[in-house]
């Protein structure tokens, strides 16, 4: 299994079922909920790599708290923003990047 | 100008100890501004959901959550105290020698990483220092996989997003923080294989049952402890001592672990290994202080251990009061000790920061307080220390720096090379620490691996700082164009 | 082996070559560094090896000899260590200089033809040329001139690889070696009181960089060599935007100017990393090691003139170091004639990478009494402004 969100229906925090967004990644749209980061839309999507170190190591969330630059993305056209401490906003697109020679 | 001529001071970081030396130093009568990178309060501790998820209880997910939530409460409706969501310290600039006052603070404020963030500088009469902490992890095969996270990122995700990393996961490391992980995925929904503490029971042990007359005055602590262990017996969740991940497996994705016995040196049993399928791995080997704006601030560090110079905590005096003039710190940075001691250091660093009379009264009990909970910090180093043979595990093509890709072989390799055998050559020859995490993730790590194999840090000469690895004297990416911009001043803000 | 025995005083970029030189040509070499190898001033370089920047003179004629000298000294250590001889990254990427403004251009063009003149390849390019060469260059610009000669290195590890080298050959390399003081016999300096005892040799080598002062001073034969700060920030790696070392036409103004305040100018290069290195700043503050955001402000702000689509560019990290600086702004090369014994090689500001092998070739050659490549006098170490004499003509005042 990957990783997933919580049934809102299920969370003994009582949580109201959020509003929806859409952002795109690479041109894919995927579907979260108002409130969560980018990160949190690309693990609950399935995604639990999304870039490429320099030996091509897929990278996704490491430290998940903005230290570990694992998981950075490029948001709208702004490089280098940290997907785990990123809220993503309905309509986001989001580009992934890689550290490869020659990419 | 300032219309209020009242002490200003400047807290970065709300989390347990930055809340609460903003309230002390309002309480004291200063004007406060609290920063923090996040949207809100909290720090890693206290993280919440986001607005938009309208959690009607959140305090479900939370211990102290009512005494966090009253401070959070006094601290962010107080109108001496500005708020400062979303708003990154990047550095700080000593004044000159001689100059008894605390460093300039250089801010972006804005979405995280954004490219349009506007620059701040706050020139405040006390700075208090409570960035927090980050887990340590160590490098073990595979630790690059995707699927395998800090234990702290398997937390955040849980608390701050009600999102659960896998539904096989190995929780491994050292440390009690383990415990508290365990708690939020099993909470969350997902089945918790096993708890692996690296440090035999005979270790752990004695460090907590040292002077065990004073054991009495951690009733709550035990009582948490205790807690847990009901809840990992409800879940028959096994807790394993001395053992360990030593390798991640997997196609593009961790599929299974190693985990093996270790010594009390954490050297690996031979023939202990067993393999566990997961679909996540949470690790965290202890706790790395957030140094690089204590280093900024010219506070000065100690250093616990000798034998891993790398591993340092802000000096303090008995006010939280650091080397540097005008500069407090509390919580992680001055040593590992968990939320509440955080808590009492922060009221006391806020109230002299703050200009509180230095002989309240309720001084007393805090302090009695915070001298206990450092002497637990102790017992926590005594009972959870990274053994030193641990790195037994590596390989030589085991990546050591995530960012940049160096093998612990290349490192050895270089460290071995006498002609470039200093710290800071290594680095710049390998590029361990040179990547955009810069040396968070394996800072420590690298100068733990090079002092085990003998090559010194550089000593500090005049102009030369030693290379600690927690020098970043940019203590957060900035854009070239925010930097190029002028920053808004404090006057021009207030008129 | 036989000959003088040479002590050198540094492990820096200076140091490493003087110490390869001199071993490779048989002499013992005994190396003493106060750190570790390669861990100051070489360490917080960009690693340039440029003629592009100096115009004809003592110290175009010194660059010229290094940058002849570079790739055959990279290229012997390749065939005892290949793998040492690649970590040092040897780029002959290239510099390109700009001029934003027609008088800019102007003093551009005649500087060049004077840099032709004396040997140097200095080619003009026009604005297709310059568009081909830095796509992503800015377009407002009124002259260009590409030096196809400028290099990098990667300078810990060029320091590394000579020291390398010299080890191979011989030498011995003391770390954490604080030099205390002299013992003088008969006038002449016979050995050093160090942290790790007493050493002695023939002739002592100060290669200390920017402490090399302060060392003279202590070994009773000062030289006036001053720190200069200068900062360099550092951007997240990057897909290749930047193909050359490109800097604006007010860096060589920068270089050869006296000012005690700040100078910078914009200088943008790349590195086999991904990461975009932006300088460079020149401020007098002897060794205070302070950030200044200011100055960052001002180094990026310039930069961005030159390189606009950085904008959105993070800068990731910020580092100083100090320059070694002699106020006429050339290296002292040679022997000390106040104190027999003392040589030095040291006040290359912030040319000592390119410089290196140069120097270790110039004093080699003094030292074993064979004829230098170049005329040795404009790098005395008793010319005026190296012993730190005021007036411009040395006299007495």
């Amino acid at each position: 299994m990957s990783p997933r969100l919580v049934p809102a229906e299920d969370d003994p925090i009582g949580r109201r079922r959020a509003a929806p967004l859409r952002i795109t990644v690479d041109g894919e749209p995927l579907t979260g909920v108002a409130g969560q980061t980018i990160a949190g839309v690309l693990l609950a999507a399935g995604r639990r790599a999304w870039r490429r170190g320099p030996s091509g190591a897929p990278r996704g969330v490491f430290c998940g708290i903005g230290v570990c630059f694992d998981c950075v993305v490029t948001v709208n056209g702004e490089r280098d923003v940290r997907a785990c401490r990123r809220r993503a906003r309905d309509g986001d697109v989001v580009a992934t990047q890689s550290r490869e020679a020659g990419r | 100008m300032s219309a209020d001529a009242r002490r200003h001071v400047v807290v970065v970081g709300a989390g347990p100890a930055g809340l609460a030396a903003a309230s002390a130093a309002l309480r004291a009568g200063a004007r406060v501004t609290l920063l923090d990178a996040a949207e809100r309060p909290g720090g890693q501790y206290h993280r919440t959901p986001p607005e938009e998820f309208a959690a009607a209880h959140p305090e479900r997910l939370h211990r102290g959550w009512r005494t966090f939530d009253r401070v959070r409460r006094h601290v962010l409706t107080h109108p001496r105290c500005a708020w400062w969501p979303e708003s990154a310290v990047w550095a700080l600039e000593r004044p000159d020698p001689g100059e008894e006052r605390p460093p300039r603070v250089h801010v972006v404020r804005g979405p995280a990483d954004g490219a349009g963030r506007r620059r701040h500088v706050l020139d405040p009469d006390a700075l208090v220092l409570a960035p927090g902490a980050h887990d340590r992890v160590l490098p073990f095969p595979g630790w690059d996989l995707p699927g395998v996270y800090t234990a702290g990122a398997a937390q955040a995700l849980a608390k701050g997003e009600r999102l659960v990393v896998g539904d096989q996961v190995v929780i491994a490391g050292s440390g009690p923080f383990l415990l508290p992980v365990a708690e939020s995925l099993l909470e969350a929904g997902s089945r918790v294989v096993e708890v692996l503490e690296a440090n035999p029971a005979g270790t752990v042990l004695r460090g907590w049952g040292r002077r065990p007359w004073e054991l009495a005055s951690y009733t709550g602590k035990l009582a948490e402890l205790a807690e847990y262990a009901a809840l990992l017996a409800r879940h028959r969740v096994p807790y394993r001592c001395g053992r360990a991940v030593v390798e991640a497996r997997g196609d593009g994705r961790v599929e299974e672990v190693v985990t093996a016995r270790l010594r009390p040196d954490w050297s690996v049993v031979p023939g202990s290994e067993r393999t566990v399928p997961v679909d996540a791995v949470c690790v965290s080997h202890g706790f790395t202080p957030q140094l690089e704006l204590p280093v900024a601030a010219g506070c000065a560090l100690r250093r616990p251990d000798p034998a891993s110079p790398a591993e340092a905590f802000v000096e303090v005096d008995g006010d939280q009061r650091t080397t540097s003039p005008g500069v407090y710190a509390a919580g992680e940075i001055t040593g590992i000790a968990g939320a509440p001691a955080a808590r009492t250091e922060g009221l006391i660093a806020g109230w002299a920061a703050g200009g509180g009379a230095p002989d309240a009264p309720e001084l007393v009990p805090l302090r009695r307080r915070r001298d206990r909970d450092r002497a637990f910090a102790e017992r926590l180093a005594a009972a959870h220390p990274v053994g030193a043979a641990w790195h037994g595990w590596l390989r030589p093509d085991t990546v050591v720096c995530r960012c940049e890709g160096t093998a612990y072989g290349a490192l050895r390799r270089a460290a071995g090379e006498p002609a470039g055998s200093s710290a800071r050559a290594v680095k710049l020859t390998t590029r361990a620490g040179l990547g955009p995490c810069q040396a968070r993730v394996c800072g420590p790590t690298v100068a733990r691996l090079l002092a085990a194999g003998g090559t010194p840090e550089a000593a500090a000469a005049e102009g030369l700082p030693s290379a600690t690895p927690h020098h970043r004297p940019l203590a957060q990416p900035v854009r070239l164009g925010e930097l190029a911009r002028r920053p808004h001043t404090e006057q021009e803000r207030e008129h | 082996m036989r000959g003088p025995r040479v002590a050198v005083l540094g492990a820096g970029i200076v140091g490493a070559a003087c110490a390869r030189e001199l071993a490779r040509a048989g002499l013992p070499v005994t190396v003493l560094e106060r750190g570790g190898p390669a861990a100051a001033t070489t360490a917080h370089g960009e690693g340039n090896v440029l003629v592009s920047d100096k115009g004809p003179g003592p110290e175009l004629a010194l660059a010229r000899l290094s940058l002849a000298l570079w790739p055959r000294i990279l290229d012997e250590i390749a065939e005892r260590r290949p793998e040492t001889a690649r970590a040092v990254e040897w780029d002959p990427k290239g510099g390109i200089v700009v001029a934003a403004t027609d008088e800019g251009a102007r003093e551009l063009e005649r500087f060049a033809a004077g840099q032709r003149a004396a040997g140097v390849t200095a080619e003009p390019l026009d604005a297709s040329g310059l568009a081909d060469a830095e796509p992503h260059l800015t377009r407002d610009v009124a002259a260009a001139v590409h030096y196809p000669q400028d290099a990098q290195v990667q300078p810990a590890a060029a320091a590394a690889a000579l020291l390398a080298d010299a080890l191979d050959a011989g030498a011995e390399l003391r770390t954490r070696c604080e030099v205390l003081g002299p013992v003088t016999r008969s006038g002449r300096l016979a050995a050093v009181r160090t942290s790790q005892g007493t050493v002695e040799a023939d002739a002592f080598v100060n290669a200390a960089g920017p402490w090399s002062g302060g060392l003279a001073a202590r070994l009773g034969a000062p030289v006036d060599v001053r720190p200069r700060r200068g900062e360099v920030l550092v951007t997240a790696p990057l897909p290749p935007t930047v193909f050359h070392k490109v800097y604006d036409a007010d860096y060589v103004g920068a270089v050869g100017s006296d000012a005690e305040d700040l100078r910078a100018s914009a200088v943008v290069e790349a590195t086999r990393a991904g990461t975009v290195l932006i300088g460079s700043s020149r401020r007098r503050v002897g060794f205070d090691d302070r950030l200044r955001p200011e100055v960052l402000s001002v180094i990026a702000a310039k930069a961005l003139r030159l390189f606009p689509c950085l904008d959105g560019v993070p800068v990731m990290r910020a580092y100083g170091g100090f320059r070694p600086y002699v106020p006429d702004h050339l290296p002292i090369i040679g022997p000390d004639p106040r104190l027999p014994g003392l040589w030095h090689a040291t006040g290359h500001e912030g040319a000592g990478i390119g410089l290196a092998p140069g120097t270790a070739r110039l004093l080699a050659d003094l030292l074993l009494g064979r004829t230098p490549p170049l005329d040795p006098a404009p790098f005395r170490a008793d010319r005026p402004a190296a012993l730190g004499d005021p007036s411009p003509t040395g006299g007495a005042a």
